[in-house]
């Protein structure tokens, strides 16, 4: 069975040095600009903290990704082209981006740089990873979250590119790169500002009602007193839908693909992607912990794997609103 | 040159009666071009290929220039057996809404570069052109300024369409919110999007329209409506203007586009007399620069 890497994500440097620590295979970041889709205040890397993470993952084995998976417009083009020029110029192991003008620039000017597809290119068939590759010789796409497993499965034998699979974290319920509704709600989107819901445009108001939460104006949800008040992400919230109040696109919850660790491994998927580059130090080490030894055990005997009891509670306690789904792997989801 | 005006491709799930008489009716309507196909599900199914297709020639036999719209999430091998049927016809061009499409059409002349390849860039532009794109339709959330620059970056000429009148398709999901919303799973939904002829509305708790359940399409509540926008419009980067079906009212408001693009009316009066055919509130931020929900006035 093929080695299954480990891709875990750093927003700052204490976060990859725990992750490396723990068995990361690979760390992803980002610059402190809307270069990636992870534009957080307090977050990512500047050019002194990339030089140490790179130094600090590179002398205990693991690769470290670059982030530069939004979308340049013509004014802005530059700082993404000096963002791939640094990458390459600092021993950044590969580039993750999604727009093929950018591909295009980066397989021109530093042929040598690996380029991996972002999910926010939203490639969901082998004819757009193909397109990838033909053009600009991508060589991993990470896979929106929209797939089941079966159909995962026929991507992977229907192209040469390898797959990278969400495992774990936050769960977008749209197609990645194909969602404006922060655009539509803030006017920051992550496809341009590499901002979902940002927090700026966030209010919390106690009221007579309960915690309501705002974003621009628009109420997202309202909490009653013995409820936990969440972060009002805009796919997220309680809304009324012909009469009924519910959560109409998803309730707050994670994606948990432990379980289907097996099938994952026997299809061939080359590597497991945990999100969260906005998490804290401590939810990356105890993420990274677990499905380092639940990597290495489905790889030493994917027949009797079983999750650890002790896995899935240390997960649930990271977990967004302390619940967890398969997402579109599982197809009910859907 | 004169702006064109455009029917884009039908985003709800009507009855196959209904939509063949939306499209009769649009023989004689003052649009240039008209989109056509299922763009959102799959398992729609009152029209299917071969119908679109006779749709195509009844309205180019009136003088339309009819494109076939690919569906933009592509999931199943389906999918793509579908996709490949539209890609090989070679009666009319078709709009690829997705990288998958560009790859089928690349090297075909004449295809149009539709509004969720995310082009937001000229060398984007540039590439997709290299491959035979001919027109370009702006992604929705792009600004009137953000897409003359690029533009004027691409620096050659090339057919550029922008969205302007419509429920804005803002999102595509595995999952069906029409289907969620009825308990229903995906595989076993009934097609009740079909009863909903502009979508079901989404409401804030205090009852404020925010967006609109499309299936596994989440569109805006409000209608994104330019009219009011237009010189700038006819003046600037757009040569073809499209206009999204909804239940009621689309022929009236191509009526009132045209009518302002020959100067038959004043943009302002034309929009005011637009609000009484929407279906919701109007918008148009994203042209603005600002967020797509607003209502702005320059």
């Amino acid at each position: 069975m093929a080695r299954i890497e480990l891709v875990c994500p750093a927003g700052s440097l204490p976060a990859l040095k725990t992750a490396v620590d723990h068995g990361a295979d690979c760390v992803y970041l980002g610059f402190k600009d809307a270069t990636n889709a992870r534009n957080f205040t307090g977050l990512n890397f500047d050019d002194k903290a990339m030089r140490d993470g790179i130094a600090y993952a590179h002398a205990r084995g693991a690769k470290v990704l670059l982030a530069l998976n939004t979308y340049p417009q013509s004014d802005n083009w530059t700082s993404w082209t000096q963002a791939v020029d640094k990458a390459a110029e600092r021993g950044i192991d590969a580039v993750i981006l999604a727009d093929p003008g950018l591909m295009r620039y980066a397989m021109r000017t530093h042929p040598e740089l690996r380029l991996h597809l972002s999910v926010q290119g939203s490639a969901t068939s082998y004819e757009a990873i193909n397109f990838y590759h033909e053009h600009f010789g991508i060589q991993r796409a990470v896979l929106p979250r929209v797939l089941s497993l079966a159909q995962v499965e026929n991507v992977i034998r229907n192209t040469q590119v390898e797959l990278e699979l969400f495992g774990f974290g936050g769960l977008c319920v749209m197609v990645e790169g194909r969602c404006a509704l922060s655009a539509y709600a803030t006017g920051e989107s992550p496809n341009c500002n590499g901002a979902c819901s940002p927090g700026k445009h966030v209010r919390w108001e106690q009221t007579d009602q309960g915690m309501e939460t705002r974003v621009n104006g628009i109420l997202i949800d309202r909490f009653g007193k013995d409820e936990r008040a969440g972060y009002p992400t805009l796919c997220k919230g309680r809304f009324e839908v012909g009469g009924e109040t519910y959560y109409a696109i998803e309730e707050p919850t994670s994606l948990n693909t432990l379980e289907l660790l097996p099938e994952i491994a026997r299809m061939g998927v080359a590597a497991i992607k945990i999100e969260g580059r906005q998490r804290s130090p401590a939810y990356v080490g105890q993420v990274t912990k677990v499905w380092r030894q639940a990597i290495d055990r489905v790889q030493r005997d994917a027949d009797g794997f079983r999750p650890e009891p002790a896995w899935q509670a240390e997960l649930a306690k990271v977990s967004e609103g302390q619940s967890q789904t398969l997402g579109a792997y599982h197809r009910p989801w859907k | 040159m004169t702006i064109k005006l455009s029917l884009g491709p039908l985003q709800y799930y009507w009855t196959r009666e209904a939509t063949l008489d939306f499209y009769r009716s649009m023989a004689d309507a003052p649009v240039d071009i008209v989109y056509l196909g299922e763009t959102v599900c799959s398992r729609r199914h009152e029209l299917r290929l071969p119908d679109w297709l006779d749709i195509g020639e009844q309205l180019a036999e009136a003088g339309k220039e009819v494109v076939i719209s690919s569906q933009t999430l592509i999931e199943s091998e389906s999918d793509l057996k579908t996709l490949r049927k539209i890609a090989q016809q070679a009666r009319f061009k078709v709009e690829a809404n997705d990288m998958g499409a560009a790859r089928l059409l690349a090297e075909t002349e004449g295809w149009i570069a539709g509004p969720s390849l995310n082009i937001f860039n000229a060398h984007t532009l540039s590439v997709l052109v290299e491959l035979g794109a001919r027109r370009f339709v702006a992604p929705h959330e792009m600004s009137g300024e953000t897409l003359a620059g690029l533009l004027s970056a691409h620096g050659e000429p090339l057919e550029t369409e922008a969205f302007a009148y419509g429920r804005l398709p803002l999102a595509y999901s595995a999952r069906c919110f029409t289907a969620r919303h009825f308990n229903l799973q995906k595989d076993d939904c009934g097609f009740r999007c079909i009863d909903f002829a502009d979508g079901l509305t989404l409401n804030t708790r205090e009852g404020q329209p925010f967006l609109t359940i499309n299936g596994i399409q989440t569109q805006s509540a409000r209608v994104h409506n330019l009219l009011g926008d237009l010189p700038a419009l006819i003046d600037g980067p757009v040569d073809v203007l499209r206009i999204s079906p909804q239940a009621s009212g689309t022929a009236e408001v191509v009526d009132l586009f045209r009518a302002v693009a020959d100067g038959h009316r004043t943009p302002r009066d034309a929009f005011e007399a637009s609000r009484a055919l929407m279906p919701a509130e109007a918008c148009n931020g994203f042209w603005h620069g600002r967020a797509g929900v607003e209502e702005y006035v320059a």
